[in-house]
């Protein structure tokens, strides 16, 4: 076993990861249009008032986009858990951890990649400032990982339970208060013309944190799960 | 190896037995003193008049709210690395009390509040991280409760507590960071500008009150938990079958 | 201090003692609710021994 195979089980992970979801084009389409139709409802909410949508335009679409998320983390590993494919990645000689790590990023390129590119489209129906648009693509780059990474706990834990999608959201919502608090804030505060390097940075610690911890502690609650 | 003795569920339910009424006793006595200062003894802040009494409530079970999911998260990392019965149920028993305490701290800090800032609820750092700590509490018992098989529920939720106590602090670190960001020292803590000695004496006799009164409710869940996670046992039977007669 | 000041905590008396109350409720039902269930308990596990012992002969 040499470290070439472990490279060429990743590859093999994430491109079936990436070909399966894009034959269920709709798993991957559904949460786009979630993130696009939660956030119109809150003008409808609110009032129209532009400066009023202005201000809450970070907050609203740093929202929508960890309940867009949310939603499609079921899709992570349920598919593989039903047909069995999960039970065998388990059995593979390669650390588990290290193929979780590829399934998440192939849920991350399919669903918050297409978040943060549609994101100026949400963020230009709230009235949002052509200038800060640069901050709130960096932010949510930066941060939609995180939610995939955190999420895929949540995924984990809750894999083949019954009412698992509400279950997972009250797991996984509190956890993403951190992201949200950073993420929204840097667009926010860069609003208001401050400096923004500190919550991008903070942003930046939490995805390499996650990106350390998340990925083997989502292998232990697979294993915890397939038992 | 007394701790090996003790951590059998069948040497502990009756050890436990045997200690929960002294645990009982100590814990209405020190909370009766503690409340009796606390009410009559202290004397009245010179700030807040008589409202900041319930100090005595507030930071002692914000305390004890963090503390149980301490000690709920380390009793998880035990049952998944040694695979310890007992500390499985120690875990899931501290959950509904943490919960508790976390509760009774976001009730009385409202009430406080009201007095204090005009409304129920301001969105202090303290009180959203205490917030946050009750969405976790209700995670942990959701999740459990979920899970039909006593094992597995009991290991999942034991992650899951040990990724919500490494995000405690980074939760609790983002909620402040955001509260100086939106409210710029506008509004004044809940708490302690300066305690004078005589208020302190009450605090501490309270939180060590429910310090003993969290062992005694922990101690009587763990027991009928531990007899139901082992009813195919000869020493349940006989348990069960003395308490018949 | 006469019982009545003592009851109206300086005009805080609603928040000092609607506080306590809800705190002293929550407490006692902790400990209800453990008492009650080990009663639940014992009461199945003496039908799932006897349905046992019963199976056994």
């Amino acid at each position: 076993m040499t470290s070439s195979s472990l490279f060429v089980a990743v590859r093999c992970v994430f491109v079936r990861d990436v070909t399966v979801a894009l034959r269920r084009s709709t798993d991957v389409l559904t949460p786009l249009v979630f993130f696009i139709i939660v956030g119109s409802l809150f003008p409808l909410g609110v009032g129209p008032e532009p400066n009023l949508l202005s201000t809450m335009a970070p907050g609203v679409i740093w929202v929508a986009a960890l309940l867009a998320t949310m939603l499609s983390l079921s899709r992570l590993f349920a598919n593989d858990y039903a047909d069995g494919t999960l039970e065998q990645l388990t059995l593979t000689p390669h650390p588990l951890t290290t193929l979780v790590l590829a399934k998440i990023m192939a849920h991350w390129l399919l669903t918050g990649l297409p978040l943060v590119l549609i994101s100026p489209l949400l963020a230009l129906q709230l009235n949002f400032q052509y200038e800060n648009m640069g901050i709130l693509v960096a932010s949510l780059l930066l941060g939609t990982p995180v939610l995939s990474l955190i999420g895929s706990v949540g995924a984990a834990l809750t894999l083949g339970l019954r009412g698992g999608g509400v279950l997972l959201s009250l797991l996984v919502l509190p956890l993403y208060t951190p992201v949200l608090i950073f993420g929204a804030g840097a667009v926010s505060t860069h609003a208001l013309g401050m400096d923004v390097e500190a919550h991008l940075s903070l942003l930046a610690a939490l995805l390499v944190l996650s990106v350390i911890f998340t990925p083997w502690v989502t292998a232990i609650a697979l294993r915890i799960s397939l038992d | 190896m007394i701790y090996k003795k003790y951590a059998s569920p069948k040497n502990f339910y009756p050890l436990a037995g045997r200690l929960i009424p002294w645990l009982g006793v100590l814990t209405v006595l020190l909370l009766a003193v503690g409340l009796y200062w606390g009410l009559f003894v202290a004397p009245t802040d010179y700030q807040q008049g008589e409202s900041y009494r319930i100090i005595f409530l507030h930071v002692p079970s914000a305390w004890m709210s963090m503390f149980v999911y301490v000690i709920m998260a380390a009793a998880g990392a035990l049952g998944l690395t040694w695979k310890t019965k007992l500390a499985e149920v120690l875990a899931s028993a501290c959950a509904p009390i943490g919960a508790s305490f976390t509760l009774v701290t976001l009730v009385t800090g409202s009430i406080w509040g009201k007095p204090m800032w005009g409304t129920w609820w301001v969105w202090d750092a303290r009180l959203t991280s205490e917030l946050i700590l009750l969405f976790l509490y209700i995670g942990f018992m959701a999740l459990e409760a979920s899970i039909e098989e006593p094992r597995r529920a009991a290991r999942a939720a034991a992650v899951l507590a040990l990724v919500g106590v490494v995000n405690i602090p980074i939760i609790h670190f983002s909620v402040e960071w955001w509260n100086t960001l939106h409210q710029p020292a506008s509004v004044s803590k809940l708490g302690a500008p300066s305690i004078h000695p005589s208020m302190l004496v009450p605090l501490l006799m309270m939180f060590i009150g429910f310090k003993l009164y969290f062992a005694t409710v922990v101690l009587m869940r763990m027991r009928y938990a531990i007899l139901e996670r082992e009813k195919h046992t000869r020493w349940v039977a006989e348990v069960v079958g003395t308490k018949a007669q | 201090m006469s019982w009545s000041e003592f009851i109206s905590m300086g005009g805080y008396g609603g928040y000092v003692w609607s506080a306590y109350g809800f705190a002293i409720f929550v407490l006692v039902i902790n400990v209800i609710i453990p008492m009650r269930r080990r009663g639940v308990v014992l009461k199945a596990l003496r039908q799932f021994i006897v349905s046992q012992t019963v199976q056994e002969k």
